[in-house]
């Protein structure tokens, strides 16, 4: 039975001797850790990870440390550890607490968070790392937890488990050595993949011949690129599941992080919304004011000093080692006591209600009903919140066309051999080519990759093979099934494919056997896939199927003319075409490209571009037999949806890989383009008839003539009596203008580009490669305005434009669900775009804007009067504020109303926002957070500030004799008070929430200040705020102040409110008047 | 079991459908109050602002037209005390000087008396934190927060301790009433003129059989004259930490310029009406140098009404702020009536 096998393959056929440099890029395994004796050969032990798998960032240990140093990397937070630290170092104004209560609440906020989230990726490491593993030792079948596994072991894996790290497939339970997989988890797809045991080990079928392999492995390095395809056809992932397959042995060759699931399991780059960088920009004018504030109150108490019965009166002595202090010393720990005094102008609690806001509020998005998709059973998914408020800044849509503009629901229309057409519901169909028709519908019938579900075992469908409806076709692509299921209408059934015979039931009932010899498989960049077969007569055939582009030069005879003419007139339909042509080879040619294509199959370098190479060889000198038309149906309410975003001022812009004619078609059938609009192409064909840069001459004048004579009305939109320019432009023509000129003028084909784009209300890019989906995005993005892109899609090849646009969008639809994992939000369906622009993004941007200016205003009215009061104290630092309002302020008593307000404002109903799309223009461009709104806001909080100080001032000069913490306590009475209903009449929405809100804070202030002031506190070594609220409320001219300060402080705003409203009213305020009237005359009309 | 085997979690195949919840909140549409800020709305409010701000603005110009203030600068016309505080050596000569003045008018109600300071920085913050709050309650601190007061070299704590007690306001100043050239001394109220708090719970004498033991072991700020236990010797409880004087010192004031309660007119005699017109003079006690400091001292008589003391700053801003408010309002309803004349004009 121990029949040593002595066997040694090596995958990839690469000897170990090819050098040095190769050491590193590929590995040796011995299968079942059979390592050859020592001194045999140049053995040296690599070493492998082992199969753990950590998506987790901390460990229990490293948790803190880790923790505290990321957090403290952002700059708000290390800029406030700093305060924290100069007040515990220096002799400062304020307590400690002050800063360090704050910014230990926001510290530890995070980091549970934080810690939670790292908590439930623990538990998944864990439930997978320790998941048991059937795994082969000295010929028996041995348990283990999944961790233990090591680079080399044998492991079986059962059916409808999932592979435990990257395999190589030896045997399996199949007698053809082939076993089917699914990759749902790792990129979506859901069909049933084919892979096939290593040839030289397929016969192994038990646990002891199996053990009894001596075999080593070579293989590449770990690479991470899950996007090409996905590995050899021997190589089963991590991640995916066994299907259909009793069981099979493996061995394991890349293990743990080394996986390729775990490869590309990696964060993806973070996306900052314009409104954070606008709020960054502010912070930085605000740190500037901090500082020439301090330098301001420190040189001026300098001078104010330099007269000694200032500086030091008999009744207010200097401490011994004060007077011994060196003056610059002296002066640097003011500066640095004034910073801290002035420190909260740049509030700790922003940060956290800024994220509060956006992470709570993205909820509101992922309830919203009108945005879930029935038939799916799907919702929109927030996959980062923080780019909430971008989505109502969004100047260009960038969007696929098939499966996000389209239905991808592909119907098969018909198909057209030699110039004659054939639709499947017309039962008499003349024969009139026979042979180039049974061609033909073979063709279509062994030319795809679609499996058959087997559905011997599933109780609920028909067992009756031969019956011709009931077999489940399953592919990647709907066109496959489409075309395969149109052909069963028209009388060819593809039946299954076993043993490497591919079975078809023909019009006479007869079964055909084809054997499957190669598969050129589809790829983007080819546009076509070809299989090539041998039929029972030993004929050996190619088939290919592709697009008219990449098929019509390859073809030497047919009729093409008839065949181009149907094609292109669908195409002008909106119908997806596909040419079919064939060649016959004979045993000699067959024999030369399975060669070439072995050869290339089994590079360890380049593999790829050697396979299309050979592809480019074998795919010529074909006969065109006909071609096919699917349709596929527009997304109910994409033109709605369309024309809403235009009208709402966003350029939308399709991309897509599709044909001209066809993508022309569908733009126009969903009102992108009107029966008005003026097309400019920018095609190939174009430009072999004149060089690029007379086309891009003659467009840029065609354009910027008519807007020359025109004075153009950038916020009236759409008017009927301009101008609409559309541009086509193609990939290659793209190609042209993106590449660097000789000369080195690159930049200019760009801009004249960019400038004919801008002019162009709408733009279609097709026979687009995914890659230049992005660079398209990116030309944009990075064009002078610096306009706010989204791209939205619903396939693998929209990921690199999804990951480059300032938005990604995500269908979540048939193609898998990788756009949808890249994206930062998903939703159903392209209709729901509408709602989550206009709607949702509006009211995002609006209420963060707001939220981020009130933040600075009300914290410039609660730190100027302190500065204010640095004038009247001899600039030394004393406080106005008790320690417990300085702390509280933007924790408690002012944080609610507004966080509350950041999640419910609405300023018009949702309904108005969504019928009047125009709206979303009173916001673009960032419109709520220009300098000019940041200077009125912070001038509003300075003349408040200087109201509050002042008022108070001179309510106290000379008259009541209360001390200063009763004038720091009425300055901030007045404060809170003001700052809150200035808020109050900002919102424009109130439910019970914000009632409840708003007031209750302010009790809570009354009932904090009565509290706080109503004890002897015995942790204080300073009683100095006892009774003094009290006092202050028990006296006629505070009430008298407070509520004339109040009223005083508020009027201007109210003032400029309604002024601004009268005289320059945005639409949005025009709406808001026209529907509260309405809204009065119902009222009337019903209360009569 | 294979379920939680898949690794990124959202890659199931299938998914339970996650329909949403209809409530109003979630969908965003709980019934609200929507108000818009419109000229039809902000004008009376505007209107109402104004004249409410006018009716109390001039109530309470009446009210403060018939107090009355009184205020003398004494620092000049005792100058030469003020010369003789200047140099610390004379800290413990006596020196007195008399101030007269004169009322054409009969003084009805309760007269305050206050003594002012001013560029007396008070609010300096080392000067505000040099306190103890614990020891003023009659506590035994160890800690202490009264830098650079807190104990003589020889470890003796000074009670109470720090700058601002140490400052303490020292001068004595008694009111005459010259009534046919005899003086009659107008008798004051020591009592009852700080916040009751402060005098019940703030402020509290360490506890022992008599005052002069309960401060044994302590000894007087440098600047003091005499101990704490010795601040009213006529009336026990007003005396050591509880002495009115002190805790009204003690309460730091907010401005450079300021002025404390020092006694009220008791209202007996000839004095039950309040002051009667006629010839007064204050015999002041000059103790508290104000001049190395630039500093002046006032008394100061005054009535009180509701409304505070005379300040007329009160009256006046609400008068100012009614009238800005009205004649927005007046502006406003102009260009607002400017507009719709303009609108309908188009409209036809």
């Amino acid at each position: 039975m121990y029949s040593v096998l002595e066997k040694h393959f090596s995958y990839g056929r690469r000897k170990l001797c090819a050098g040095e440099e190769n050491w590193v890029d590929s590995r040796t395994i011995y299968v079942g850790h059979r390592e050859p004796p020592p001194g045999t050969e140049a053995y040296i032990p690599q070493r492998f990870p082992d199969n753990r798998i950590v998506s987790s960032k901390y460990t229990f240990w490293n948790f803190v440390p880790k923790n505290l140093f990321e957090q403290f990397r952002r700059i708000a937070n290390f800029y406030f550890l700093i305060i924290f630290l100069v007040q515990l170092i220096i002799d400062t104004p304020t307590s400690p607490v002050t800063s360090g209560l704050p910014l230990l609440f926001v510290i530890t906020v995070t980091a549970i968070k934080q810690g939670y989230e790292d908590w439930l990726r623990h538990k998944a490491d864990n439930a997978m790392n320790q998941c048991p593993v059937h795994f082969i030792q000295h010929g028996k079948l041995v348990r283990k937890q999944s961790r233990k596994l090591r680079v080399g072991d044998i492991v079986m894996v059962k059916e409808d488990e999932t592979f435990p790290c990257d395999l190589i497939f030896l045997s399996s339970s199949r007698g053809d050595g082939t076993c089917f997989v699914t990759t749902a988890s790792l990129d979506g797809e859901s069909s049933h993949k084919t892979y096939y045991a290593v040839q030289d080990t397929k016969a192994f079928h038990n646990e002891q011949e199996i053990d009894a392999l001596h075999a080593t492995i070579e293989c590449e390095q770990p690479q991470p690129d899950l996007y090409k395809p996905l590995g050899s056809e021997n190589l089963l992932l991590r991640g995916a599941t066994l299907k259909n397959t009793e069981k099979i042995f493996g061995v394991a060759i890349y293990t743990g992080m080394e996986t390729k699931m775990a490869l590309n399991y990696q964060a993806k780059s973070q996306k900052r919304s314009a409104v954070e960088k606008s709020m960054n920009v502010f912070l930085i004018v605000y740190l500037c004011i901090l500082i020439s504030k301090a330098l301001i109150n420190t040189v001026l108490k300098y001078v104010w000093q330099s007269e000694p019965f200032r500086d030091e009166p008999w009744y207010n002595q200097k401490t011994e080692p004060e007077r011994k202090r060196n003056l610059f010393l002296r002066a640097f720990t003011d500066f640095l006591a004034f910073m801290v005094l002035f420190n909260y102008i740049i509030p700790v609690s922003m940060y956290v209600t800024v994220e509060m806001q956006k992470f709570l509020g993205s909820y509101f998005l992922t309830w919203d009903e009108e945005m879930f998709d029935e038939d799916t059973g799907e919702g929109p998914l927030v996959n980062t919140s923080d780019l909430n408020e971008e989505l109502g800044q969004i100047e260009y849509v960038f969007t696929d066309k098939t499966g996000t503009l389209t239905e991808n629901n592909m119907e098969f229309v018909e198909c057209c051999i030699e110039g004659h057409v054939y639709v499947p519901h017309v039962i008499s169909i003349p024969f009139i080519f026979q042979e180039r028709e049974d061609l033909f519908f073979r063709a279509l019938c062994l030319c795809h990759t679609v499996q058959v579900k087997d559905d011997d075992s599933v109780d609920g469908l028909k067992k009756n093979q031969l019956s011709r409806r009931s077999c489940i076709y399953i592919s990647s692509s709907p066109d496959e099934v489409a075309l395969v299921e149109g052909i069963q209408r028209l009388g060819y059934t593809y039946l299954r494919l076993k043993d490497n015979f591919m079975e078809i039931l023909n019009r006479e009932n007869n079964i055909e056997k084809f054997e499957l010899l190669e598969v050129l498989s589809f790829d983007s960049v080819r546009r076509r896939m070809s299989v090539i077969v041998r039929s029972s007569t030993g004929d050996i055939f190619l088939f290919c199927k592709g697009a008219d582009s990449s098929i019509f030069p390859r073809v030497k005879e047919g009729k093409i003319d008839q065949i181009r003419s149907r094609v292109e007139r669908n195409a002008v339909e909106g119908l997806r075409t596909l040419c079919v042509a064939y060649k016959k080879l004979t045993a000699e040619e067959y024999s030369n490209a399975q060669k070439l294509l072995q050869n290339a199959k089994l590079a360890l370098q380049d593999r790829e571009k050697k396979l299309a190479e050979v592809y480019e060889k074998i795919e010529r000198d074909f006969i065109l037999l006909g071609a096919t038309a699917v349709e596929d149906r527009l997304q109910e309410k994409a033109a709605d949806t369309i024309e809403a975003l235009q009208k709402a001022g966003i350029k939308v812009w399709v991309l897509t890989g599709d044909k001209m004619e066809t993508a022309a078609a569908t733009c126009y059938a969903c009102k992108l383009f009107r029966r008005n609009t003026q097309i400019l192409e920018l095609t190939t064909k174009k430009i072999e008839e004149q060089s690029l840069h007379d086309v891009l001459f003659d467009l840029s004048k065609t354009v910027l003539r008519h807007n020359g004579s025109l004075t153009r009305d950038t916020f009236s939109g759409l008017s009927t009596d301009m101008q609409d320019y559309g541009l086509i432009i193609d990939g290659a023509a793209l190609s042209l203008i993106m590449k660097p000129r000789q000369d080195g003028s690159s930049g200019n084909y760009r801009e004249l580009f960019l400038e004919i784009c801008r002019n162009c209300s709408a733009v279609l890019c097709c026979r687009m490669a995914p890659l230049q989906k992005a660079q398209i995005v990116k030309l944009i993005k990075l064009s002078k305005e610096h306009p706010i892109t989204l791209a939205i899609g619903d396939g693998a090849n929209d990921v690199s434009m999804i990951l480059e646009a300032h938005v990604g969008i995500g269908i979540i639809g048939k193609e898998g669900r990788q756009a949808a994992r890249n994206s930062d939000y998903a939703i159903p369906k392209f209709k729901h775009l509408k709602k989550m622009l206009l709607v949702h993004g509006h009211f995002y941007y609006v209420r963060i804007s707001e939220l981020v200016q009130y933040f600075f205003y009300k914290n410039v009215c609660f730190i100027f009067p302190q500065f204010l009061y640095q004038f009247f104290c001899g600039f030394s630092q004393q406080t106005l504020y008790d320690t417990a309002y300085l702390t509280l302020y933007n924790i408690s008593f002012t944080s609610l109303p507004i966080l509350l307000y950041g999640l419910m404002e609405q300023h018009v109903s949702a309904d108005t926002l969504k019928r009047e799309p125009s709206l979303y223009r009173d916001v673009a461009k960032n419109a709520l957070l220009r300098w000019r709104a940041f200077i009125y806001w912070t001038f509003l909080g300075v003349f408040d500030a200087v109201v509050f100080f002042f008022g108070a001032y001179f309510l106290f000069d000379n008259t009541i004799m209360f001390g200063n913490w009763t004038f720091g306590t009425l300055v901030f009475t007045v404060l809170v008070f003001t700052v809150t209903l200035k808020l109050a009449l900002d919102t424009h929405y109130w439910t019970w929430i914000n009632h409840f809100m708003i007031w209750g804070s302010l009790v809570f202030y009354i009932i904090f200040s009565l509290l706080w002031g109503g004890i002897i506190w015995p942790f204080l070594n300073y009683q100095r705020m006892y009774y003094v609220f009290m006092q202050m409320l028990s006296s006629g001219p505070a009430w008298l102040g407070i509520i004339l300060l109040i009223t005083v402080s508020l009027l201007p705003d109210v003032l400029k409110k309604v002024l601004c409203r009268q005289l320059w009213p945005t639409a949005t305020e025009r709406i808001q008047v026209k529907y509260f009237f309405i809204v009065k005359v119902v009222f009337c009309i019903t209360s009569l | 079991v294979n379920k939680q085997y898949s690794f990124p979690t959202q890659g199931g195949e299938t998914r339970p459908s996650r329909c949403p919840d209809n409530s109003a909140f979630k969908q965003q549409k709980l019934p609200a109050w929507k108000p818009q800020l419109t000229i039809a709305t902000v004008l009376p409010s505007f209107f109402l602002t104004g004249a409410f701000c006018l009716a109390v603005g001039v109530c309470l110009i009446l009210v403060s037209a018939c107090l009355f203030l009184s205020q003398i600068d004494y620092s000049d016309k005792c100058s030469d005390c003020s010369k003789l505080r200047e140099n610390s050596s004379n800290w413990n000569k006596e020196c007195y000087c008399s101030v007269n003045f004169t009322l054409k008018e009969d003084i009805l109600g309760d007269v305050f008396m206050y003594y002012g300071l001013q560029n007396f920085y008070q609010n300096h913050r080392r000067y505000v934190i040099s306190r103890s709050d614990a020891q003023l309650l009659g506590r035994n601190v160890n800690r202490s927060y009264c830098a650079p007061f807190t104990t003589y070299r020889n470890g003796t704590p000074m009670a109470p301790c720090g700058a601002i007690a140490n400052s303490m306001f020292n001068d004595t100043i008694d009111l005459f009433y010259n009534l046919n050239s005899s003086a009659i001394q107008v008798p004051v109220l020591k009592t009852g003129n700080s916040w009751w708090t402060d005098k019940n719970v703030k402020f509290r004498n360490p506890k022992s059989y008599n005052l002069s033991s309960a401060f044994a072991g302590t000894a007087r700020p440098p600047y003091w004259h005499k101990p704490v236990y010795l601040l009213d010797e006529e009336d026990e409880r007003n005396n050591g930490y509880v002495n009115e004087d002190l805790i009204i010192w003690m309460r730091v004031s907010a401005f450079a310029t300021f002025r404390n309660l020092y006694r009220r007119v008791k209202r007996i005699r000839q004095f039950a009406d309040g002051l009667p017109a006629g010839n007064y003079t204050f015999r002041i006690s000059y103790n508290f140098p104000v001049t190395k400091f630039k500093g002046r001292k006032h008394v100061i008589l005054s009535t009180v009404v509701w409304s505070g003391g005379s300040n007329p700053f009160l009256g006046i801003a609400y008068v100012v702020s009614g009238t800005a408010a009205t004649l927005t309002g007046f502006v406003i309803t102009a260009i607002h009536l400017k507009l719709r004349k303009k609108k309908t004009y188009f409209q036809k």
